[in-house]
């Protein structure tokens, strides 16, 4: 087997790389790590294919032996778009991990508690006043009861 | 035409999941279509273990693309048990989580979101159940890990996400082994098709098939939760809705023992690491269980137990042979739906007592005694206490290490008499820290909370930040039904551990002997 000398030292750079971003604490950090890693194993995969070769297209004319091995390239090919679901949930993840840190544990959920307080001050101002209306009321009743008599 | 299910079996959940996702607006609709879609799938696992049963093993060629350049899926007896169990698994908790959602409309739990993924997940793992390629396996793996990130961090609270990337950075780590080992794998053998590499495999040096071994088995058992990969699992699985905590903790560390059969079975069925299995095993149960004796919180308690009982099975495997194998497939069988059952138990635990702490609990079996037998027969089986089906896999599997403590040659005879030994421990422990957790919460007065003091609190420790108590006045039916149902196929499970023993040693017949995994893929030989 031979394999592109380039690659493997391309594969090297990148398996450390992010090997080592990967033990950081950020979230993001972790998330390129995992970025790099992953397009190592790719090419890791890609260099277990063998010489390169010419198109594997059956079919052509071609002798099966100067064609490249399409398998790894299928492995790598679902891979990338694995890494890509992956990816999008992660970044969602980091969002929201900065988002609650930002804002805290409730975020801009209204909070049930002092929702709950308001409206009972809310509640008790409205008995108040309208205890003050009535007192009122039934004084100018009374009052109007006391005139009656004359 | 028994063929042509097998596929149906990971079609119909993606189908579900597609419709779900369109339903997202409709709640009734969607949940009628992941019950419908997970029943007729039970139906189907169920055919296909008669069928596979009475007539052999069925591999499929999908698309009609040959082995080795096409995907094949395989369906044996140990594929049937497996698809039949996590089937009805599936659906039962399935159940149990609409009952749960109908209950309280909360907006911490999206259900539009939920019903899609946990029939993705379903996919996953029938399809990793079926895969008969090592790629395929992967991508088995990624989809069901793919929907367990979203369920897990479901609602996006601090909590979740926190306990959530722990989780996810360590199975994309395992991930990138997986991937990692089929690139070598593919490397020096030049294929990935499972019943292929058996062969060819088996061509290669010694030194390289114990690199590729170890690489893989590295890679499922950081799935497994096997010590000292098992770290991430009692961090991260207490966290997520009880439903979603069940059927991880029945059925995601189970696909990871069902890769390491495999791989030990047919893929490395020369290379023999049995003596590394062997102290895995015993220090799996050991640790782990210690670890549950320090827990208050019943949720964080199951999670360690968990981690301990995958040590009985990988012992199992280690032991390998007839006996071995049955045992350990009857054990995973016991497992799942102990374990499942047990989470959903505390899912009620948590509604009707309003706490999950072996601090803050009392009084349930006065309040409510049909939740004192629904723990406490699942807890007996777990701990392995006769009759159970828990006492019946654990002597399976002590007897299959005495057998061949006795019959071996290679002087690892005391060191199987030590592991058994650790079981026998490591099966008491578990009852103690059941029972503790029973006097505690279901024996002790409600009056006798302020203030309690006794010699077996004295060392449990508070799960971290462990203090919301979610107490909620109604427990709907559909809950207490869909577990009590649970409760009753562990039942069941005992009743007929006769022949139910005798198809796992029939499933294990077929696995001592590589050989006929691969004629079923190659009727015609390998070239």
């Amino acid at each position: 087997m031979t394999a592109s000398l380039t690659l493997v030292v391309l594969m090297a750079v990148l398996f450390g790389a992010g090997i080592s971003i990967m033990l950081e604490r950020s979230l993001t950090r972790v998330l390129i790590g995992f970025l790099l890693v992953g397009n190592a194993v790719n090419i890791l995969i890609y260099l277990m294919s063998g010489a390169p070769g010419t198109a594997p297209i059956l079919g052509e004319g071609l002798d099966p032996d100067e064609i490249s091995d399409p398998l790894p390239q299928v492995f790598v090919l679902t891979s990338i778009v694995i890494n890509l679901g992956i990816t999008a949930f992660m970044l969602a993840l980091v969002y929201r991990s900065w988002w609650l840190a930002q804002l805290g544990e409730k975020g801009d959920l209204v909070d049930d508690e002092a929702e709950d307080l308001e409206d009972a001050e809310e509640a008790a101002d409205l008995i108040r006043s309208s205890a003050a209306d009535d007192a009122a009321i039934q004084e100018l009743l009374d009052a109007s009861d006391e005139e009656v008599p004359r | 035409m028994i063929a042509a299910l097998v596929p149906l079996v990971v079609l119909l959940p993606l189908l579900g999941a597609a419709a779900a996702l369109i339903l997202g607006r409709r709640r009734r609709a969607q949940m009628a279509v992941g019950i419908t879609v997970l029943a007729s799938v039970v139906v189907i696992a169920a055919v296909l273990l008669v069928a596979v049963d009475t007539s052999g093993p069925v591999a499929v060629a999908v698309g009609g693309w040959e082995a080795p350049f096409g995907i094949v899926l395989v369906v044996d007896r140990l594929s049937s048990i497996m698809l039949v169990i996590s089937a009805i698994v599936l659906l039962v908790v399935l159940v149990y989580a609409v009952g749960q959602g109908v209950a309280d409309r909360h907006r911490e739990t999206p259900v539009s979101i939920f019903h899609p993924s946990y029939l993705v997940l379903s996919a996953g793992v029938f399809n990793a159940f079926i895969a008969g390629d090592l790629f395929n396996l992967f991508v088995g793996f990624e989809i069901l890990l793919a929907a367990s990130y979203v369920l897990l961090t479901l609602g996006g609270t601090g909590e979740r996400i926190r306990a959530g990337v722990t989780y996810i950075v360590v199975s994309l780590v395992s991930s990138l082994f997986f991937l990692s080992a089929i690139a070598l794998i593919y490397g020096a053998t030049g294929t990935a098709n499972i019943a292929q590499l058996s062969v060819r495999i088996a061509e290669l040096p010694e030194s390289v098939q114990l690199i590729l071994h170890l690489l893989l088995l590295m890679a499922f058992g950081i799935k497994a939760a096997v010590f000292p990969l098992s770290f991430w699992l009692p961090d991260s699985y207490p966290t997520a809705p009880a439903p979603v905590t069940a059927v991880f903790a029945g059925l995601l560390t189970k696909v990871g023992v069902y890769a390491i059969i495999r791989t030990e079975t047919v893929i490395f069925s020369e290379n023999d690491v049995t003596v590394l299995l062997m102290v895995i095993g015993g220090l799996t149960m050991l640790i782990g269980i210690l670890g549950a004796l320090t827990q208050a919180d019943i949720k964080r308690l199951l999670s360690f137990t968990l981690v301990s009982h995958i040590g009985y099975m990988i012992f199992g495997i280690a032991l390998g042979g007839v006996l071995g194998f049955a045992a350990t497939i009857y054990y995973v069988v016991h497992h799942i739906t102990v374990q499942t059952t047990l989470f959903l138990t505390t899912g009620l635990i948590e509604r009707f007592g309003g706490a999950t702490s072996i601090n803050r609990l009392a009084g349930l079996l006065k309040a409510s005694p049909l939740l004192g037998v629904l723990f406490f027969i699942p807890a007996l089986n777990l701990g392995g206490i006769p009759p159970f089906s828990g006492f019946l896999g654990k002597t399976g599997l002590f007897l299959a290490g005495a057998d061949s403590a006795n019959t071996d040659a290679a002087g690892t005879a005391w060191l199987v008499w030590a592991v058994i030994a650790a079981g026998a421990i490591t099966s008491l422990i578990t009852l103690y820290a059941l029972t503790r957790f029973w006097n505690m919460a279901f024996w002790r007065g409600r009056g006798e909370l302020e203030g309690y003091e006794s010699v077996l609190l004295g060392s449990v420790q508070e799960a971290p930040g462990g203090d919301t108590v979610t107490a909620s006045r109604t427990t709907p039916v559909l809950m207490v039904v869909a577990t009590t149902a649970l409760v009753v196929v562990t039942v069941c499970l005992t009743v007929f551990a006769g022949p139910l023993f005798d198809l796992a040693s029939r499933a294990a017949e077929s696995l001592t002997d590589p050989g006929v995994y691969v004629s079923l893929v190659f009727p015609g030989g390998i070239r």
